[in-house]
C-alpha cells in the first residue's frame, strides 16, 4: 500500500539543483492520438469502424481487417495484469534517476495488450487493474495501471506523482486572489496541502468581500501583483520566482462588448493587457526559474495553469473582444508550453464556460460557480491532462467545436446577448 | 494438404567465420562486415569477384543498406539481399541464399552479419527500434529488451514453475562451453551462486540473464556441393529449414514461438526427429527463450522445459549439448551477428571443426533463431537442421 | 547679462532667495489612478516598458516607453475635460494661452479639517476667513487646497474607498462659484485624486468643481504634493501641460517659486534646505 505522505525535507542548499531530464518523447504521428486524448484526460484507443477490433499500439490500419478507418474511442481501461517487472536499470536518464520503476503487462478486456507504468498498490499478477492515460513529463501520453479499487494515499504513489502535478507540499502562486475564483483557488490549494500559496493582489485600495478571510489563512501570503505592470511582475519574480512550483494565472479582464457596442479600443486593450500581455509578462519573468527547477527534488516546479475561456476556441460575439484576448492567450500558452516542455513543466489550459460572476450576470444558466471551477483546477493538477473543460457548458461547446467548428461559429453568432 | 517443400538437394553451407568480438568499437559496421567478408573469401580461396551473391544483416549500417555495401566493398553482384530480422537473420539468410544457389540465380552467396557497438549506439538503437517500441515500450522505463524479457520470464516462471536455478543451470553450462571458445568475451567461470546473486536488472532478471551488447561479425558461404568439394572446403548439408513471423498473435504473453507451428514440417523435411539431433544451438539472448525453444522444437512438451533442464546436462560433453560456443550469453551479442552465432557454431560442429569444445560424433545439428521484439514479443522465428557430409 | 527682471530672478534663484518647490508626485506604476465604475471607460495607470538597457535591444543606451492617461499622476485638467467646457474657445491643452501656465497661487490650509473629516468640504465661509488673514484672493490666481492628503503614502489610504465610494476632501458648490464669479481665479488645485471631493457625485450639480471651473474656462491641478511648503500667498506656479492636440489634460511637472522671505507653514529648518518629493509608498507587506 502507498505510504501516507511525508513532507519532503528542506532542500540542501549546498547541493547542486538537479537539471530536468525527460522520459522519451518521440512518437509516431499516429500515436499522438493517444496524447491528444490524454491531454483532455481521456484514455482512448483506436477502434476499427468496420470490424470493431480495438488496436494497440496505435497504427495505420486495422490488425484484423486492414481497414484504415480507425476511430479514437474512449476505453474503460479495465484489464488483467498478466506480468510485472521492476526495472533496476534503464537506458534513459529520466528513469535512471528514478529507479526502481515498476512496469506491468496488461491484457485489456477489450483485447489489446499494453505495457504500462504500474501503480504500487496493484497486486501481483494475475490481478485486476484499471489502465489510464496521463501525460508524462515529456508531455506525451503514458499508460498507467491503477489498482481496480482506490486505496488510501493512492495519489502519493511515486510513479503516479511523476505523472501528476499534485499541489501537496508544493508552493503555488495565484495571480489574482481577489476575485471569487481567486479566493476559491487559494482556499482549495490550501485545502489540497499546498505548502504556501502566494495570493496576488492588484489595486490595494479595492477590498472585495471575502478577501480578508483568504488573507487570514495560515498558508497564504499576499503579494502585490498587477499583470499590467511589467516592473511589478519582474520585482515579484525576483522575490519568489525561484520557489514557485505551480503558477496559476487566473487574472482576467472581462467586459461584455463586441465591436459595434463599444467605441474605441480602451476596453479591448485593457482585456489584452491582462489576458494576453499579462500572460506574456508573467511568462517572461517566472518561466525561466521554473524551467531551471523541473527536477528540483520531490516538490519540483511542475505546472503552469492558465485560466482561459471556452470563448478562446470560437468567438462569442457579445463578448467579442474578450474572446479575442483569450484566443491570443491560448496561442501564447502553446508557445509557453513548448518553452517549458524541456523542463517537464506542464502547461494546463483551463477553458471554462461562462463563470457565474458579475461579468456574466445576464447570461442565462448554466454557468460554472467559481468554487466548482477552482475545485476542477485542483483536480486537474492531480490528474494527467493539459486541456481542461470544466462544467457542462464548456463540455457542450467543446463537443460542438470538435464536431464542426463552422457550425459552432454560426451558433454563437446567433446566440442572443441575454 | 499443403504441398511438400522441395529439398535443398546439393546446396551446402561452408566457411564459418567469426570476426572476434569487442565490447565497444570506434569502427563502423562496414568495418566488421568487410572483415567478415575478407576472412570468408580468404578461407574459401576465392577472389572477391567470384562472390556473385551477398546477403547482409546489420542494425548499425544506416544510412546504408546492403546496396551501399556493394559499392563500399567493391562488389559486383547478381544477387543481393538484406535481412533485417535480428536473431532470426542467420536462418533466414541461409534459406534465401540456398534457394538462390539451388535455382541458379547465384553461385557463391556470402552471408554476413555484423554490427559495431559505440558507447551510445545501443541506446539509440533501442529508442528507435520499431514504431511500436518507440510509441509503446521505450517510453515506459526505457529498459529495452530487458524489460520485455522480464515480463516473459516472470510469466513463464509463474505459469510453468520454472525457477531461477533452472535458468542458472543453462547459463552456467554455457559459460563452461564458452571458456573453451576463443572468441567469447566472458572469460571467467560462472557459478550458480554468482548467477543467483547477481545484481537485479529487471525483476526477475539479474545480470547474467542478459546478453552483453558488443561489436563483431559472423559469416558463412552458401554454394553447391560440387563447388565446395572443388575448393576443398568442409561443408554441411541443409536438411530442412523453417521460418515464421508474428506467430500466435493472440497469446496474451509470449509463452511459445513460431517453431511450435512449423516444427513438424521441419523434422518431416529433414526426415529426422528431435531425438536424432546431436547438438542444438538455441537462440539465447535470455535463458527463458532457450526453454521455450526446447519445448517448441519438440525436445520436451510445452511446460516441460524446467523438468528437461533439471534432467539433462548442457555442456558440449553433456547429455544434451547446447550452445557449445557459449551462446550469446557468454560470447556476447554483436547485434545482428547474434542471429548467426548459433548457425555458424552448428556448421563448425557438424563439419568437425569447432573452435572450442567439440561434441563427439556430431552428425546432426539444429540451429534456431528468434528475433525482433517489435512490441511485446519476438516476431521472427526460424530453425535449420544441418547434417555432416555423407 | 544686463540688469533685467529675468537676470534678477536668476540671481535670486542662484542665491537661494527664491526656492523652487516641486509639487509633483513621481510617475510610477504604484501611484493610484482614479477609480470609476468598471463598466465605464478607464484612465490608464502609469505603466512603463523597457525598450533597451545597454543590452541586445540597444547595446549603448537605456530607455523606456510609457503609457498613461491624460489624467494620471500629478496632472492638469483643461476646460474641454468637462462637458460644461466643451464649446469654449481655446479649451484644450494645445490651444490654452501659454501665459496662463505661469501664475500666482493662494494656498488654503485645510489640513486640520481634512484630518478630522475625510469628506471635508471647503466653504465660502472658510474662504472669507482665509481672506481676513491673508488678503483678497487675486484674480488669475491658482487656488490650491492643502489637505496633506499627499502625505498618505499608502495607496489604499490615499484612495480611501469604502462601499460608498471615495472619501476625499474638496470644495462645495458655493465655494466653487464664489472663486469663479467673485474672485475670477485661474483654476483649482488639489492634493487628492480629483479637484472635487470624493463624494461630490452627490452634490448639486455633481462634481461642481469640474462642472463650473471648466465650464468657465478654468483649469484643474490634481495629485499635487508639497503644498505644505508653500506660503498662503506669494508663490508663483509654473504648470504647463503637454501640448497634446485636443488634449483634455496632461501629466505635468508642477513647480512653485517661493520667496525665502515668505516661510510656509510646513517649512521647518530641516526641510528648508531641500524640499522633498513624496513618493507613493510601495504596495508591499
Amino acid at each position: 500500500m502507498t505510504r501516507p505522505p511525508v513532507r519532503p525535507p528542506r532542500k540542501n542548499p549546498i547541493l547542486r539543483t538537479r537539471l530536468p531530464t525527460l522520459p522519451p518523447a518521440a512518437r509516431s504521428r499516429v500515436a499522438l492520438g493517444l496524447t491528444a486524448a490524454a491531454a483532455r484526460g481521456r484514455f482512448e484507443l483506436q477502434v476499427c469502424r468496420d470490424c470493431g477490433t480495438v488496436q494497440y499500439p496505435p497504427r495505420e490500419a486495422c490488425r484484423a481487417c486492414l481497414s484504415p478507418r480507425l476511430d479514437w474511442r474512449v476505453q474503460d481501461g479495465n484489464g488483467e495484469l498478466v506480468a510485472e517487472t521492476t526495472l533496476r536499470h534503464s537506458h534513459e536518464l529520466f528513469f535512471r534517476e528514478r529507479m526502481p520503476w515498476r512496469l506491468g503487462l496488461i491484457k485489456l478486456d477489450s483485447g489489446p495488450l499494453v505495457v504500462a507504468h504500474l501503480h504500487g498498490d496493484c497486486g501481483s499478477p494475475p490481478a485486476r487493474v484499471r489502465v489510464r492515460a496521463h501525460l508524462d513529463r515529456a508531455g506525451q501520453a503514458a499508460l498507467l495501471a491503477l489498482p481496480d479499487k482506490d486505496t488510501p494515499h493512492m495519489a502519493d504513489d511515486r510513479e503516479l506523482r511523476e505523472l501528476t502535478c499534485d499541489p501537496k507540499f508544493r508552493k503555488v502562486l495565484v495571480t489574482d486572489a481577489k476575485t471569487p475564483l481567486g479566493q476559491a483557488l487559494v482556499e482549495g490549494l490550501a485545502g489540497a496541502g499546498a505548502d504556501l500559496v502566494w495570493a496576488g493582489a492588484a489595486e490595494p485600495w479595492k477590498k472585495p468581500p471575502g478577501f480578508e478571510r483568504v488573507k487570514a489563512l495560515p498558508q497564504v501570503a499576499i503579494v502585490p501583483l498587477d499583470l499590467t505592470d511589467s516592473r511589478a511582475v519582474k520585482e515579484l519574480a525576483g522575490e519568489i520566482g525561484g520557489r514557485v512550483d505551480i503558477l496559476i494565472n487566473n487574472a482576467d479582464h472581462h467586459r461584455n462588448f463586441g465591436i459595434a457596442a463599444r467605441d474605441g479600443v480602451e476596453t479591448a486593450r485593457a482585456e489584452m493587457d491582462i489576458n494576453y500581455f499579462g500572460l506574456l509578462r508573467l511568462a517572461q519573468e517566472f518561466a525561466p526559474a521554473m524551467r531551471a527547477r523541473g527536477a528540483d527534488g520531490p516538490s519540483s516546479a511542475v505546472a503552469w495553469v492558465n485560466v482561459l475561456s471556452v470563448f478562446a476556441l470560437s468567438n462569442f460575439p457579445p463578448h467579442g473582444t474578450y474572446s479575442a484576448s483569450k484566443a491570443a492567450a491560448l496561442s501564447l500558452s502553446q508557445c509557453l508550453r513548448a518553452e517549458l516542455a524541456p523542463a517537464g513543466v506542464r502547461v494546463i489550459n483551463v477553458f471554462p464556460g461562462p463563470i457565474d460572476d458579475e461579468w456574466n450576470q445576464t447570461l442565462p444558466p448554466p454557468k460554472i460557480a467559481p468554487a466548482r471551477l477552482a475545485a476542477d483546477i485542483v483536480t486537474a493538477l492531480r490528474g494527467g491532462a493539459e486541456d481542461v473543460f470544466p462544467g457542462d457548458v464548456a463540455q457542450d461547446w467543446l463537443e460542438r467545436w470538435r464536431d464542426n467548428p463552422k457550425a459552432l461559429e454560426r451558433e454563437l453568432a446567433a446566440m442572443p446577448k441575454q | 494438404m499443403t504441398r511438400s517443400r522441395a529439398a535443398y538437394d546439393d546446396v551446402v553451407v561452408a566457411v564459418p567465420v567469426t570476426v572476434p568480438y569487442v565490447r565497444y568499437s570506434i569502427r563502423g559496421a562496414h568495418w566488421f562486415l568487410a572483415a567478415a567478408l575478407a576472412a570468408l573469401i580468404k578461407r574459401a580461396g576465392l577472389g572477391k569477384d567470384q562472390i556473385d551473391g551477398l546477403c547482409v544483416s546489420s542494425f548499425t549500417l544506416a544510412p546504408d543498406t546492403a546496396v551501399g555495401l556493394t559499392q563500399h566493398l567493391g562488389l559486383t553482384l547478381r544477387w543481393l539481399d538484406h535481412i533485417p530480422m535480428g536473431g532470426a537473420c542467420g536462418i533466414v539468410a541461409l534459406r534465401r541464399a540456398a534457394r538462390a544457389v539451388q535455382s541458379g540465380d547465384a553461385e557463391m552467396v556470402a552471408c554476413i552479419a555484423g554490427d559495431t557497438n559505440h558507447t551510445h549506439s545501443f541506446r539509440l538503437n533501442l529508442a528507435t527500434f520499431s514504431q511500436f517500441a518507440r510509441d509503446a515500450v521505450y517510453p515506459y522505463g526505457a529498459g529495452g529488451a530487458n524489460a520485455s524479457f522480464a515480463f516473459l520470464t516472470a510469466y513463464y516462471m509463474r505459469v510453468y514453475g520454472a525457477t531461477r536455478e533452472d535458468f542458472g543451470k543453462l547459463c552456467v553450462a554455457q559459460r563452461a562451453n564458452a571458456l573453451q571458445f576463443p572468441h567469447a568475451l566472458m572469460k571467467k567461470p560462472l557459478t550458480l551462486d554468482a548467477y543467483l546473486n547477481a545484481r537485479l536488472i529487471a525483476d526477475p532478471l539479474r545480470l547474467y540473464d542478459c546478453v552483453m551488447p558488443c561489436a563483431g561479425a559472423e559469416a558463412f558461404l552458401v554454394l553447391r556441393r560440387a563447388a565446395a568439394e572443388e575448393l576443398g572446403l568442409p561443408y554441411a548439408r541443409i536438411l530442412a529449414t523453417i521460418e515464421r513471423h508474428n506467430a500466435f498473435p493472440d497469446d496474451p504473453v509470449q509463452y511459445r514461438g513460431g517453431w511450435a507451428l512449423d516444427r513438424d514440417e521441419l523434422y518431416a523435411q529433414a526426415g529426422v526427429g528431435p531425438k536424432d539431433i546431436d547438438v542444438l544451438a538455441a537462440y539465447d539472448d535470455y535463458p527463458v527463450i532457450t526453454l521455450m525453444q526446447l519445448e517448441d522444437l519438440g525436445f520436451c512438451d510445452k511446460g516441460g522445459g524446467p523438468d528437461f533442464v533439471r534432467r539433462e546436462s548442457f555442456t558440449a560433453a553433456g547429455s544434451f549439448p547446447l550452445n557449445t560456443s557459449g551462446g550469446q550469453l557468454s560470447v556476447g551479442q554483436a547485434g545482428a551477428a547474434g542471429g548467426f552465432l548459433g548457425l555458424v557454431e552448428i556448421i563448425r560442429q557438424v563439419t568437425r571443426k569447432p573452435l572450442g569444445a567439440a561434441v563427439d560424433n556430431a552428425r546432426l545439428g539444429l540451429a534456431s533463431g528468434f528475433g525482433m521484439i517489435n512490441y511485446d514479443r519476438g516476431l521472427c522465428s526460424g530453425a535449420a537442421i544441418l547434417a555432416a557430409d555423407q | 547679462m544686463s540688469d533685467t527682471v529675468l537676470s534678477r530672478l536668476l540671481a535670486e534663484l542662484a542665491g537661494g532667495r527664491i526656492r523652487v518647490v516641486d509639487l509633483t508626485q513621481t510617475l510610477s506604476s504604484d501611484f493610484p489612478q482614479i477609480v470609476l465604475p468598471p463598466e465605464m471607460g478607464q484612465a490608464w495607470p502609469f505603466r512603463i516598458e523597457e525598450a533597451s538597457r545597454y543590452d541586445a535591444r540597444g547595446p549603448g543606451w537605456y530607455w523606456n516607453n510609457f503609457s498613461c492617461s491624460e489624467h494620471t499622476g500629478t496632472h492638469f485638467d483643461a476646460p474641454i475635460h468637462w462637458i460644461s467646457g466643451r464649446h469654449l474657445p481655446d479649451n484644450s491643452t494645445d490651444t490654452i494661452a501659454v501665459e496662463k501656465f505661469v501664475a500666482p497661487a493662494c494656498v488654503f490650509d485645510c489640513s486640520r479639517e481634512a484630518a478630522a473629516d475625510a469628506d471635508f468640504l471647503l466653504t465660502v465661509d472658510f474662504l472669507r476667513q482665509w481672506e481676513r488673514r491673508h488678503g483678497r484672493i487675486a484674480a488669475g490666481s491658482w487656488v490650491l487646497m492643502r489637505t496633506d492628503w499627499s502625505k498618505r503614502t499608502d495607496p489604499a489610504a490615499y484612495q480611501n474607498i469604502d462601499e460608498t465610494g471615495q472619501h476625499t476632501p474638496g470644495p462645495d458648490t458655493d465655494a466653487v462659484r464664489f472663486l469663479i464669479e467673485e474672485r475670477r481665479v485661474l483654476g483649482f488645485g488639489s492634493e487628492a485624486i480629483g479637484t472635487d471631493a470624493g463624494q461630490a457625485f452627490h452634490l448639486k450639480p455633481p462634481y461642481p468643481c469640474h462642472y463650473y471651473m471648466h465650464g468657465s474656462g478654468r483649469f484643474g491641478l490634481q495629485c499635487l504634493t508639497n503644498l505644505h511648503l508653500l506660503p498662503p500667498v506669494g508663490s508663483v506656479i509654473i504648470a504647463a501641460p503637454l501640448k497634446i492636440k485636443e488634449g483634455s489634460g496632461s501629466p505635468l511637472r508642477v513647480l512653485a517659486l517661493v520667496p525665502q522671505s515668505l516661510p510656509a507653514p510646513g517649512m521647518s529648518r530641516a526641510t528648508r534646505k531641500k524640499s522633498k518629493t513624496n513618493g507613493m509608498r510601495k504596495r508591499r507587506r
